[in-house]
């Protein structure tokens, strides 16, 4: 099984080791036809209706209201229902920076998103820290908070970046399954117990 | 003009000649239901699509591309998404009432959806009092809403509910004599004697001047019930985050959003139905040859295409309008609708009292 | 500026005065209200603006540095320094009763340094959390990360403040308070709210759909820039300015090389001084044409929003061209610009001079005529000219409160004595008003373009600065109109190739300051359009 992206080839994506390993591992362990089917139907609703939650801290935000705009038009991808309520969205773009004060409001609206849920770590101050790294208030990283399933580079990212993430975003969709056990989304509590040394990096 | 009606009677043929009557009616009524339930998703699916097409063309924009063939299979992905969506049960709410809000507001659609005429021989509730039942139905929506609203405990939703309470209850009531103003030029309230009444031609021209004004009201009013911009202030995304419906997820969440734009189908479906002649074809008095290529048209088009069309210039002006305040909001509706409106009843009256009509 | 020192000097014997970059006035903690009280109510003297407010810590004392401007007489900076060497707890009167601007920035202060100021309403953090440890920008100031840990919880009583004030005995007394009564019905917007634009919170005190206070808590994007910028050799400092406003980062970043080019007293070619001037109008295009789409959008009018996009995107795809991003540009460099424009430049900017008049009218015809949109931004959001002064909300807010506060003309600076345009003044004090200016500006602004595009001098477009850059010892502020009214830079150096303090007086924070007054009596849907009417960046108060 290949991760079909619509008008995308495979090779055209720079890292395809991890999805191959992953496909890999999954159809090692076999899988029912039935439930396998479904999963897939289920997985193609869910990686083609990716509602983000609007959340931005700064500039990145600006470049995701142009992606949002006539030029890029996320819309062609079904992304554009922005819903303003974690309740309602998939998946939490963080864009721009995130501070000490910031911190509990972040992981509050990770937890009132509903599952299934992803986050997106965009632009240099999400991934690392980027050029504040060294602040006595900066969180390098949101990485360090929260399970990121996808970083986008950039200061900011340009909207095809943007563009570029969010299909790496459907591509683990695809390979995930919501039935059975194997590559199942972890909740944070899961991760935590698996990882407890992250847990104590965040002090 | 083909007549449904030999379908629905052939169907009823069938059954009784191999059952029992009891038991012919419970089969027709579980079809009947599964048709109506079917209908109401893929007409709330296509119209998700509808106006995310259309508000794309108004912006500029393209609009859903990818999934599918020019982004037709987009709303079943939704469709699929939210269904497997995690229901959230939130600490502090009212249980009982949280779960029932959404399923207030989808009943009380489904139950409207019946109440229209699809086509000749095309209906499946009809009453003598038909359009007074649906203005009833439709207020159940509005309690959903409210419980909705006071159940999250929240203080968006809170704000949202009783918004969405104050400017229902108060638009209700020019819409209420929109319609009324019909019934009086028309003389009944029976849906199908209605369209019927209009086989010579539609009563927005029959009636003329006060059917014009009427139809107005009904157009604003209609928007304003169905709480869409620029009366969206009940959900103003950004005031209020998602307004009523804030702390909502998965299906539940779902049911609203279907409904939202269901009852866009049935207030467009309600002024096709009492203005535009409902199923009826364009008659023109006289034009005997012209009539005719009309009625080659099935039936169902023609409801279809009147409902879509007054849908059509609904979502234009969510799209084009600014959201109003609700102190503006209500007063534009005390101030000047609701007293126009009943001046118009009053112009209706004598125009039927008189004779001025066609 | 000698009949200032004789008269000041008269008022209060004990000062002693600094020459530098403008008048510096020392004056004893105990003389300093006084002498505030006389320096804004004095007909002579009259300064009615407070421009900034600079904290600073000399290591043997703290204080304060005022920049004070006069908007009657000259506009003519005056910097009054106070200073205390008690570091365990530092007090200065506060002068947040003289000039309502300071009611904020004070905050700012105590804040970074902790000083404490005598009879401020409201001594709570700005920025940082209120269980946070220890004044950061202190310079003895510990950051190991186990005194202020990435905590996870919420704030704790966040509804208490506390005062000091003094009796008529000279003694200070801690009084301390809430913020909100409790019957008040406290509606909380944000951080993460669509209308903040960025991740501002309020926290309303509403009456039904009546507003009746609004607690605006900041700090959500406060990185420490000002702090950062202490380790950072000067051409490292330039890039915090694109990432602090993003919407004006060409004016902001123009004004820190001003101000570092002042202080070497280096010549800028005068082809880098038209092509700095240029991108700077260009940029206050895109800005004000986010600011228009935002407000459409925030007032529920979606299709709006797209047309002031497709225009911005023409803004952005020159900036590209030229300086390679299409946000974060990093253009200016100390001495000039880093890149010759592109060969398209001239090219593209005349087809946006072209079309803009055509786009103009169609966002007025889609927009600002409709009778909605007129009804919910008219009357919206009352702020006085007194007021503007008093809370110096500079830039397209104060102009549309009828106050003629425009950088460009008050202080001119790089290509702007050279070309002619008008300084857009709206006299309605509201919502529609500050909306408008923007909407005229942006014709200003391409007026502007249209005299320099055929008149970009040849030359070099930097000057010959050296490899290590040191500035004298010394202070120096420097303003620019940005897009969202007068940007300051603030630097005081000791000599090193690093700044000693670096402060950034951003526009925006002052624009925040008016959202209670003008928000009061006002209903939830006008929090919304006073809010977009203002137009605020939030990283750009929060630096």
């Amino acid at each position: 099984m290949e991760v079909k992206i619509k008008s995308m080839k495979h090779e055209d994506f720079k890292d395809n080791e991890y999805i191959d390993k992953l496909v890999e591992e999954l159809n090692a362990s076999g899988t029912n036809v039935m439930v396998g089917k479904l999963d897939q139907l289920i997985n193609w609703g869910l990686s083609n209706s990716l509602w983000p939650l609007t959340f931005g801290t700064s500039c990145c935000a600006i470049e995701f209201m142009s992606l949002g705009a006539a030029r890029y038009d996320m819309a062609r991808f079904g992304f554009e229902v922005a819903r303003n309520s974690p309740r309602q969205a998939d998946y939490i773009m963080v864009q721009g920076t995130i501070v000490h004060r910031m911190v509990p409001a972040l992981l509050r609206l990770y937890d009132q998103l509903a599952e299934p849920k992803y986050v997106i770590a965009c632009g240099g101050c999400a991934v690392s820290g980027g050029p504040f790294k060294n602040s006595y208030c900066v969180l390098p990283g949101v990485d360090k908070v929260l399970p990121v399933d996808v970083y986008i580079p950039g200061c900011p990212p340009r909207p095809e970046a943007f563009f570029y993430g969010l299909m790496q975003l459907q591509r683990k969709i695809k390979v995930q399954k919501f039935f059975g056990g194997v590559n199942r989304k972890e909740r944070i509590e899961e991760f935590f117990a698996k990882h407890p040394e992250e847990r104590g990096q965040l002090g | 003009m083909f007549d449904f009606g030999i379908w629905t009677k052939w169907f009823n043929d069938l059954l009784v000649g191999c059952m029992p009557e009891w038991l012919a009616i419970l089969i027709e009524c579980v079809v009947i239901a599964v048709l109506v339930l079917l209908t109401y998703t893929v007409l709330a699916l296509f119209y998700i699509l509808y106006e995310r097409k259309l508000c794309a063309w108004f912006q500029c924009r393209l609009g859903p591309m990818r999934v599918g063939k020019w982004g037709l299979l987009q709303v079943f992905a939704d469709m699929f998404k939210i269904l497997v969506k995690e229901l959230i049960s939130l600490k502090g709410t009212d249980r009982f009432l949280f779960k029932l809000a959404p399923y207030l507001v989808i009943t009380s659609s489904v139950v409207m959806l019946a109440c229209l005429p699809w086509g000749r021989g095309l209906q499946i509730i009809n009453y003598n009092i038909g359009i007074f039942f649906i203005l009833a139905v439709s207020s159940v929506g509005v309690l959903g809403i409210l419980l909705a609203g006071w159940s999250s405990n929240n203080k968006y939703t809170l704000i949202g509910a009783m918004r969405s309470g104050a400017q229902m209850i108060s638009y209700e009531i020019s819409l209420g004599l929109a319609l009324i103003t019909i019934v009086v030029f028309a003389g009944t309230m029976n849906i199908s004697e209605l369209v019927y009444e209009q086989e010579k031609a539609w009563f927005l021209f029959r009636g003329h001047i006060p059917a014009i004004i009427a139809f107005l009201i009904y157009i604003v009013a209609a928007t304003a019930e169905t709480n869409r911009g620029p009366f969206d202030l009940p959900e103003a995304e950004h005031e209020l985050i998602a307004g009523y419906h804030t702390e909502y997820s998965g299906i539940h969440f779902g049911f609203f959003y279907l409904a939202e734009y269901l009852n866009l189908f049935i207030v467009s479906g309600i002024a096709s139905l009492m203005f535009l002649g409902g199923w009826m074809p364009l008659h023109i008095p006289g034009w005997d040859g012209f009539n005719a290529v009309m009625n080659w048209i099935p039936s169902i088009v023609w409801f279809l295409g009147k409902a879509f069309f007054i849908s059509f210039v609904i979502i234009w002006f969510k799209w084009t309008f600014p959201r109003v305040r609700i102190d503006q909001m209500l007063a534009f509706e005390w101030k000047y609708l609701m007293p126009l409106s009943l001046a118009n009843l009053l112009l209706m009256a004598v125009f039927v009292a008189l004779g001025w009509h066609f | 500026m000698s009949d200032i020192k004789a008269k000041i000097s008269q008022i209060c014997p004990s000062v002693t005065f600094e020459e530098g970059d403008c008048l510096l006035v020392n004056v004893p903690e105990q003389d300093w209200h006084s002498l505030a009280t006389a320096l804004k109510n004095d007909r002579e003297l009259n300064y009615d603006l407070l421009t900034a407010v600079v904290g600073m810590d000399w290591k043997e004392s703290l204080g304060v540095i005022y920049y004070l401007t006069s908007t009657a007489r000259n506009w003519d900076l005056l910097a009054v320094k106070v200073a205390v060497t008690d570091r365990k707890n530092p007090m200065i009167h506060s002068v947040s009763d003289l000039w309502k601007v300071a009611l904020f920035q004070e905050r700012e202060a105590f804040d970074f340094y902790g000083i404490k100021f005598i009879n401020h309403p409201d001594m709570r953090r700005f920025f940082l959390r209120n269980d946070w440890v220890g004044y950061p920008l202190r310079k003895d100031y510990d950051a190991d990360p186990k005194l202020n840990p990435v905590r996870m919880e919420d704030e704790k009583h966040e509804d208490d403040t506390v005062s000091f004030v003094e009796d008529e005995n000279g003694k200070i007394k801690k009084i301390p308070g809430k913020v909100f009564t409790e019957d008040d019905y406290v509606v909380n917007f944000g951080p993460q709210h669509p209308s903040t634009h960025g991740v501002m919170r309020f926290r309303a005190a509403v009456d039904g759909e009546i507003i009746k206070k609004v607690d605006v808590v900041s700090g959500y994007i406060h990185r420490g820039i000002e702090k950062l910028c202490e380790g950072l050799t000067y051409p490292q400092i330039l890039h915090f300015t694109d990432r602090m406003d993003y919407m004006s980062a060409h004016q902001n970043r123009h004004c820190l090389c001003m101000c570092i080019e002042k202080a070497l007293g280096l010549e800028v070619p005068q082809r880098a001084v038209v092509i700095r001037t240029m991108m700077d109008e260009l940029m206050r295009i895109s800005s004000h044409l986010l600011a228009f789409g935002c407000t459409a959008m925030d007032l529920g009018a979606t299709t709006a929003f797209f047309y002031g996009f497709r225009e911005r995107e023409m803004v952005l795809d020159i900036f590209e061209k030229t300086c390679g991003a299409r946000m974060s540009m990093n253009y200016n460099v100390i001495g000039g610009v880093i890149a010759d424009i592109h060969t398209d430049f001239v090219k593209d900017v005349k087809e946006l001079i072209r079309i803009m008049p055509e786009r103009m009218k169609e966002y007025h015809k889609v927009f600002t005529g409709n009778v909605i949109a007129m009804n919910r931004l008219k009357g919206v959001g009352i702020l006085t000219k007194e007021n503007a002064i008093n809370y110096a909300v500079t830039g397209p807010s104060g102009r549309g409160s009828d106050w003629s506060c425009d950088c460009r003309k008050k202080h001119p600076y790089a290509a702007y004595p050279m070309v002619q345009f008008e300084e857009v003044l709206e006299k309605g004090c509201d919502s529609y008003a500050r909306y408008m200016v923007r909407m005229r500006e942006i014709e200003e602004s391409v007026r502007i373009l249209e005299q320099l595009v055929d008149r970009i001098p040849e030359g070099p477009i930097r000057a010959q600065v050296p490899k290590i850059i040191k500035l004298p010892a010394g202070r120096w502020y420097q303003q620019v109109e940005a897009s969202r009214g007068t940007f300051g830079v603030y630097i005081e150096s000791d000599g090193q190739k690093n700044p000693y303090r670096v402060h950034f007086q951003s526009p925006c924070f002052n624009l925040v300051g008016v959202m209670d007054i003008c928000c009061q009596g006002n209903m939830i849907a006008d929090l919304i359009t006073i809010g977009a009417a203002l137009d605020f960046v939030i990283p750009d108060i929060d630096r």
